[in-house]
Formats: structure tokens, sequence, C-alpha cells
């Protein structure tokens, strides 16, 4: 599993946002689009592509994208 | 492997009853107009039916029975069985059912039992009344479910509160020697216990003064420790694997073709999630039915009440339950052409 292409799925659960505007230090929480729907797109993405099981304290405890790829990982 | 196949029953009709008072989520009045918007689109609730404690689980699901009974024309004399899932019971104790016995003027020489499951809650109540009635020793029986979430959540609650809504639903089952009968897979993982918890008012944490001050969570909710407690993306984590699975499982284990089901039924949890696992599953919109709509999330009730709700009166059914627990579980079965469906009762 790569940090670019889980980057890349990570911006694609997002409509109204420029896809530039994410990186991998990108603190998503305070993205204008964030929501708790996006929060469960994540998850989504993470049991579709990833197979892994991502929980709420995961989300909650996360800060940037690379966060969450690095919890994505120790689950694989 | 938690699968059972229960031969020799069929299912003879279903009914519900839902209170008069509709609650839209857009008069929801802690919601701004566009919080609203956005809960209706991701969640598809638009309305709820509405209780009040004058009328709770158990006097919904006894209408529902009622209207149930006199429309299979059914003797109550004859009702040798009845088993109540609800996690809004009339009391911590007497079980309910037994209440309902006499409410309802089955004979003494009944079977009754309560389940404390929820959104699992009709499958699993189903296993059980059909397992009872499978060896012809008792030949009818009656599975009530239902609840009254609108009075376990706290209307404070912004992410829960809007989106259950109050239901109580009568199956009737009955012996029929030959007949194909209910294809079940079953699943538990109670290491979820507390991701759909109301915390106090059992023996672990008894009632005390502390457990009906508001508080506000994390994420700026607000409830207290005896109202239900729902961790959102927990649950939704748990949805979007299991729910799939046991489908799969199921078909798998007893040759069900997915592509031959006339009708998905799954509980009616939230549309985010229910289309993630219609998706996962590759089931056809048109084969999904939905009564979350106007209804909202029922717990124990979606299952009967969305195919009364959609009228799906025949045909090859396949349904999922799954939530608090955790508990999972999906069952197959085909109906007749003698198959009832009443109408909807309002109260």
């Amino acid at each position: 599993m790569e940090l670019k292409e889980f980057v890349q799925n990570f911006a694609s659960q997002f409509d109204d946002t420029e896809e530039s505007v994410f990186q991998p230090e990108t603190k998503f929480k305070d993205l204008e689009e964030w929501s708790s729907i996006s929060a469960l797109s994540i998850i989504a993405m993470a049991d579709e592509e990833y197979n892994v099981k991502l929980k709420g304290l995961d989300i909650r405890s996360a800060v940037t994208i690379e966060d969450l790829y690095n919890a994505v990982k120790s689950k694989i | 492997m938690a699968f059972l196949e229960i031969k020799n029953v069929k299912i003879a009709g279903i009914s519900a009853c839902v209170p008069k008072q509709i609650e839209k989520v857009v008069d929801y009045p802690y919601f701004t107009a566009n919080e609203a918007e956005k809960f209706s689109a991701s969640t598809g609730v638009v309305a709820r039916r509405i209780t009040t404690t004058d009328v709770i689980t158990s006097d919904m699901c006894v209408i529902a029975a009622e209207r149930l009974i006199s429309n299979l024309k059914w003797d109550k004399s004859d009702i040798d069985c009845l088993v109540f899932v609800t996690q809004t019971p009339d009391y911590i104790l007497p079980a309910t059912s037994c209440i309902i016995q006499e409410r309802l003027g089955l004979s003494v020489e009944c079977y009754a039992l309560d389940i404390s499951l929820g959104c699992s809650g009709w499958t699993y109540g189903l296993s059980v009344l059909t397992s009872l009635l499978s060896s012809g020793a008792m030949k009818k029986g009656l599975l009530l479910s239902g609840e009254s979430a609108s009075l376990e959540f706290n209307v404070l609650d912004k992410s829960a509160y809007p989106l259950f809504g109050d239901a109580g639903t009568a199956t009737a089952i009955e012996y029929k020697e030959g007949a194909d009968g209910f294809k079940f897979h079953f699943g538990t993982d109670g290491s979820g216990y507390d991701a759909i918890i109301i915390e106090d008012g059992g023996y672990r944490n008894l009632f005390n003064k502390s457990s009906f001050e508001v508080y506000t969570t994390s994420d700026g909710l607000r409830r207290t420790r005896c109202n239900t407690a729902l961790a959102g993306m927990d649950v939704f984590a748990f949805g979007i694997s299991r729910a799939p699975e046991s489908i799969r499982k199921l078909c798998e284990h007893f040759l069900i073709d997915l592509a031959t089901v006339d009708a998905f039924v799954m509980h009616q949890a939230n549309l985010f999630m229910n289309e993630k696992i219609r998706e996962k599953l590759k089931i056809a919109e048109e084969k999904t039915l939905y009564s979350l709509q106007n209804f909202g999330n029922t717990s124990s009730a979606s299952i009967p009440l969305t195919l009364i709700t959609n009228k799906q009166n025949k045909g090859k059914i396949l349904a999922i339950g799954f939530g608090v627990g955790l508990s999972w579980s999906s069952v197959y079965f085909e109906t007749d052409k003698e198959f009832i469906i009443s109408d909807l009762v309002e109260i």
C-alpha cells in the first residue's frame, strides 16, 4: 500500500475540494467539506480498497491523512 | 458455523402498527435547515412515526397482532407460542410476553418468551419461533417485534434522535408439513457491545443521580446515561462488513442464487449504510426495499414493516438484520399464495 495511492483514494471521497489540497500532511478535519458523512466515506473506502475496518477512534485520533494511512497500514 | 435450516413451517402473514404522529426531520428543532437537508440526504429519513409514553411497544404489537389474527381468521385458542422481541419492554420484570399472552387472550397453555435484541431481532426471533414449531407439536405461533426508540434517545442527540421511528409488528408462523421453511445464518461479536448501549439502569450500573444528567460527548452530542448512546462510525464499519458477509455465506451454504431473489430487505439502518451493503452485493436497486423515508430506523420492526409498506406479498425473500449486540442474522424464505399482509394500522 502506497501513501500516494491512499491520499488519492482519500481525495476521491470529496466532491467540492480541489484535489491538490489533499496531501499527506493535510489536516483533514479542518477542510470545509469535512463532515460526519466524510468520516463514513473514509471508513467505507478503507473497507473496499484495503479490507480494513477502521474504528471511530482511529478517525478521532488521526490529525493528518498520513495518520490515517498509518492506521490502515497497521491493520492490513 | 451458525447456519440453520428449519423445514415444515411457513410464514402465514405479517402486520404492523405505527403511531399516528408524524415527525418530520425538517421540523427537528435542533437542526438548521441546511443540517436537516444534509441529514435526510445521507440517512434517507424524511419523517418518522413518534409515540408517546401512553403507547409503548407492546401496545403497538398487540394491536398489530389483533389485526393479523383477525385477517388470518385464526382461533386464538390455537396459538401455542409467542415470542416478543424488543429492547423497550413494559418492565424490567416480568417478561412482557407473559403480559401479552393475557392481553391477547391466548390460552394459558402457551409458550411465551422475551428476546432482548434490536436491529437483528426479527430474524433471530424468527429462528426461535420456527424452531419451536417445526416438529409439529405446536402448530401456530406469533412473533411480535418492535421498538419505541423515540423514548430511548435523547431529543438533544442530533445524530440519533431524528433517525429512529417507532413501530410494533406481528408475524404469524404455522406448521405445514413439507414446507421448505427458512434458511438462516447468524453472527455475534460482543467486542462491540458498547457501540450501541444504554449505560445505566441495568445491574452493571444501577441508576444513580448522575444517570439523568445531560452530558456532551467529544463529538458535541448531548444525552444522559439513561439514553441510548450510538457510536455511529463503529456501527457503520460493522454493518458494511458483516451484513454482506452474512448474505454471501447464507447464499453459498444453501446454494441460493442471489439473482433469483425477488425482494432484498435489509434492516433499515440508514440509506448511506444500506446502499453500501447493496452495492457490495451487487443487488439491483429495484429488488431492494426501503421504508426508511417515512418511518426511519425502526429497529426490530424494520424488516416486516418494510415488507408491509412495499406490499411485498409474494416471492422469494432475502432479509438481514444487524445492529446492537453486536448481532446479525440473515434469512431466506419463500411465501405462498395464502400469505397475508395486513393493512398498516395507525394509533
